[in-house]
């Protein structure tokens, strides 16, 4: 299911004089299948772009296409819920939003909603646990007695609990320890491979892009400066820069290889064992000036 | 040398029927001046011993003391006014409706007079770069903005110990960097002693010395040098690897000799440098 955005404006409060512009003259898809990374500064309209991707917001002006669902400013609510079944959002600190008795229950919440049963609900529950790195025995226990990492897991089964097609995580790795960060990353890439979902990373984590991100648009005032693969995006780190955006260690370290030694690397390494293999290749040439 | 904070064998559970304490039998010092990083997972405790330090929470054994005093009911609004903490979430600590009134905060609460409290503000703001803000609305600034006027509330309360407890771990990188630059400058104007509670690599090797925690114990000390050649186990200590570390580990899986102690990005340079020379 593409997600595909035509000319899309949204203006808070529109129309009273408090309004002000959030998002103007955005084109931007998101392919099936992808891994996109949303970047850009604070207050950049990431999460005015975000809360679009569902139909939370319907644009002010322009159009967002979501799978076959064209959504405008006069569309209806009507049928919004399935389209919300389809494209789950992990919000920021998702672990704020449990509230039931057990795990269980708190993760089965969702597809109640949506008429399944109280059995196949908790059935569900007992299938995703594993697949966010929690057991069997998380089932009974209550979400308030779990650690912040584990309270995360639980809540993003929740959301997984929905079988979207699209998942969206906003900053999904604030407030983790590095262990932490690390698992759900991978957790998130794994799902990605292994269950052809279609990821939307909302990240400041240049280092997750790189290693994770296969497409990456860069926002800033509203609007989309840039897209395309991080490989060619983070070839310009003046201008990430004047984004107020940095670019990946293995980038950054690289650039500086390459003015220190006379080095080129090509194509660019986004990884440490990228950057590694070509260094490798270069220092057993004997290739390069020590200035 | 004098010492600014001293915890003497402090044991505490949140709840008496829990099996593995918060924490357990936990001695350390901080002298004055002197730059701490805790470090250690999610769980290992180290919130929890930041809170024993100001009376926040009141351990079930051990003694604090803090500026030579020993923490106990009668001094403990003595000993809060020495220790000043800037924790994790910047939108969970405003109350002000501008910035400067935010930072007036707790001079009001202290009675002071509102000619020096306004010096005091404005002092406090310059100190970290965010004068020119004094009149706008918290909510509109940045992370890294919200965590420097933090830091500002705390300094116009000219403490002796400033606590940061993963004060930019929620910030993007150049938040973190801003906020650890204001940290470094206000710390050497100020005469401050340090503690800071973080994941961030950056954050851990400003530090003079860095202690490890897991399991609500105290498990290793050292400085950042020592502490960063663990390579691999830094992960288990909380820590990110540094990333010469990182690029060490991967040129190794290319078959490449690689020196074992901890290299800086510098050092790192260097290696090459001889490297490259000998060709």
């Amino acid at each position: 299911m593409d997600i595909r955005f035509e000319e899309v404006g949204y203006t808070y409060q529109k129309g009273t004089p408090f309004q002000s512009r959030a998002l103007h003259d955005i084109d931007l898809t998101i392919e099936a299948g992808s891994f996109t990374a949303l970047v850009g500064h604070t207050g950049s309209g990431k999460s005015t772009v975000l809360q679009h991707l569902n139909a939370l917001k319907k644009p002010t002006s322009g159009q967002v296409t979501i799978g076959d669902r064209v959504i405008t400013h006069f569309s209806e609510d009507k049928g919004l819920k399935t389209l919300r079944k389809k494209v789950g959002i992990v919000f920021q600190f998702p672990e704020a939003q449990l509230f039931e008795e057990t795990v269980a229950k708190d993760i089965a919440f969702g597809p109640k909603n949506f008429g399944v049963s109280e059995e196949e609900g908790l059935a569900k529950a007992k299938e995703l646990l594993p697949l966010v790195g929690l057991d069997e025995s998380f089932m009974e226990r209550s979400p308030f007695d779990l650690s912040g990492g584990q309270m995360r897991r639980v809540a993003i089964a929740g959301v997984l609990a929905m079988e979207p097609e699209v998942l969206v995580l906003d900053e999904p790795t604030a407030g983790l320890d590095p262990q932490g960060r690390k698992e759900v990353m991978d957790m998130f890439y794994n799902l990605y491979q292994e269950q052809g979902l279609t990821v939307v990373l909302v990240t400041h984590q240049m280092d997750d892009v790189a290693t994770y991100a296969n497409h990456m648009i860069v926002l800033e005032k509203g609007t989309v400066m840039k897209e395309g693969h991080p490989r060619e995006l983070f070839k310009e780190a003046g201008w990430l820069s004047s984004m107020q955006l940095g670019v990946p260690s293995t980038v950054r370290f690289a650039h500086e290889l390459e003015e220190k030694f006379q080095w080129h690397f090509d194509p660019l390494p986004l990884t440490t064992d990228e950057l590694a293999e070509q260094m490798q290749v270069k220092l057993s040439a004997g290739e390069g000036d020590a200035l | 040398m004098s010492e600014i904070i001293k915890l003497n064998n402090i044991t505490y559970r949140y709840d008496d029927e829990d099996q593995r304490p918060a924490l357990e039998d936990v001695s350390f010092q901080i002298t004055k001046g002197e730059w701490v990083a805790i470090i250690g997972p999610n769980g290992s405790g180290k919130s929890t011993l930041a809170k024993t330090i100001n009376g926040l929470i009141e351990p079930d054994s051990g003694e604090v003391s803090v500026g030579g005093l020993d923490l106990n009911e009668e001094n403990i609004w003595s000993i809060r006014q020495m220790v000043g903490m800037v924790f994790q979430n910047p939108d969970n600590q405003f109350v002000g409706s501008t910035v400067q009134d935010d930072v007036a905060f707790g001079l009001e609460n202290l009675g002071i007079p509102r000619d020096e409290m306004i010096e005091r503000v404005r002092s406090a703001l310059d100190k970290v770069n965010m004068l020119e803000f004094a009149e706008r609305e918290p909510a509109r600034l940045s992370g890294g903005q919200k965590q420097r006027v933090a830091i500002a509330g705390i300094v116009a309360l000219r403490p002796d110990i400033m606590i940061l407890d993963e004060a930019t771990s929620m910030l993007d990188p150049q938040g973190r960097e801003e906020v650890l630059r204001t940290v470094k400058e206000v710390k050497e104007q100020e005469n401050l002693s340090v503690l800071s509670i973080t994941h961030d690599i950056d954050e851990a090797a400003a530090a003079n010395r860095v202690l490890v925690m897991r399991d609500g114990k105290m498990i290793q000390e050292g400085t950042p040098e020592t502490i960063f050649s663990y390579g691999e186990k830094l992960i288990e200590m909380g820590l990110d690897l540094p990333f010469p570390e990182k690029l060490k580990a991967s040129l190794k899986k290319q078959g490449m000799d690689v020196p074992a102690d901890y290299l800086t990005e510098e050092g790192m340079v260097d290696w090459l440098w001889t490297y490259v020379s000998k060709k």
